[in-house]
């Protein structure tokens, strides 16, 4: 069962994130993204990380895809960036052989058997309990720090953003664009 | 049986597929989706490391780079914002100012 579970969430995940890579319509790309995220969460449970996925479904699919449906809304998206490729068996070359590299890379220690648990689940308690143990005791230092960070890139975000929010096209008065339209 | 490889091939996969998209695309919003990609490859090595040692550490890091990746969008977005304000699209190709 979690085999047959394991192979379906990985095709589908593959084929959907290969449809956010090669598709020309911002639309589809950001749909497929998502769809692709939930699977992954779907992973997440099967690997008894529950309390990740749970974070995964409500960070990922609920924040940051909401984000990117708003930011396209700044956009125009109807007419689609035309891309031109030059050389296009190059880059995937490239993006296969990085990416081989930095697997060899990670997975080495682990085929080394040079891995020690250091923090193992707590007994008998449940993911999201274990996972609050480790991370209020062992890993306090780092969430605070990552607070902060969640804090500047929220300030960053609205200053960014906001910048030159009084001028936006869509509120100039129709005439005066025409005026300005005729004089130029 | 799945062992922890058949997550780490996949994790590769997923990680070769976004930089392939990273390289490939000219699109800056695309850009943005692919480095989500790899981010999320990432975690999926994380978890199954994390699983399969029976060690929360790799859970702990997959919570980081969520909140990494949640800050990079609010950034990066508003970046683009500003930046489709300047030059009105989001080609890659129209922001060239090095020419050499």
């Amino acid at each position: 069962m979690v085999t047959f579970a394991f192979y379906l969430f990985s095709v589908l995940i593959t084929g959907l994130f290969l449809v956010t890579v090669l598709s020309r319509n911002v639309l589809y790309a950001m749909t497929s993204l998502a769809a692709g995220m939930v699977l992954i969460s779907g992973l997440f449970f099967i690997l008894g990380a529950d309390f990740l996925g749970a974070v995964q479904l409500i960070v990922y699919v609920g924040a940051v895809m909401a984000l990117y449906a708003f930011g396209m809304m700044f956009f125009d998206v109807t007419h689609a960036v035309r891309e031109h490729h030059e050389r296009g068996w190059i880059v995937f070359l490239l993006g296969g052989g990085i990416a081989l590299v930095l697997v060899v890379m990670f997975a080495a220690p682990v085929a080394g058997g040079s891995v020690a648990a250091l923090y193992p689940p707590a007994e008998g308690a449940s993911n999201p309990q274990a996972v609050g143990l480790v991370l209020f005791t062992k890993y306090l230092l780092p969430f605070e720090v990552a607070a902060v960070m969640l804090l500047v890139a929220m300030i960053a975000g609205i200053i960014l953003a906001g910048k030159k929010m009084e001028q936006s096209l869509s509120s100039i008065d129709d005439t005066l664009l025409n005026e300005t339209k005729e004089a130029a | 049986m799945i062992t922890l490889n058949h997550y780490l091939i996949l994790s590769g996969v997923l990680f070769a597929i976004g930089l392939t998209g990273v390289v490939r695309r000219k699109n800056l919003l695309m850009l943005f989706f692919a480095t989500e990609i790899m981010l999320n490859a990432a975690n999926i090595a994380f978890a199954a490391i994390s699983s399969y040692y029976h060690d929360l550490s790799g859970q702990m890091f997959a919570f980081f780079i969520v909140a990494v990746a949640a800050s990079e969008v609010a950034v990066g977005l508003g970046l683009l914002i500003l930046l489709y304000k300047k030059y009105g699209t989001l080609d890659l190709d129209a922001f060239t100012v090095m020419k050499g």
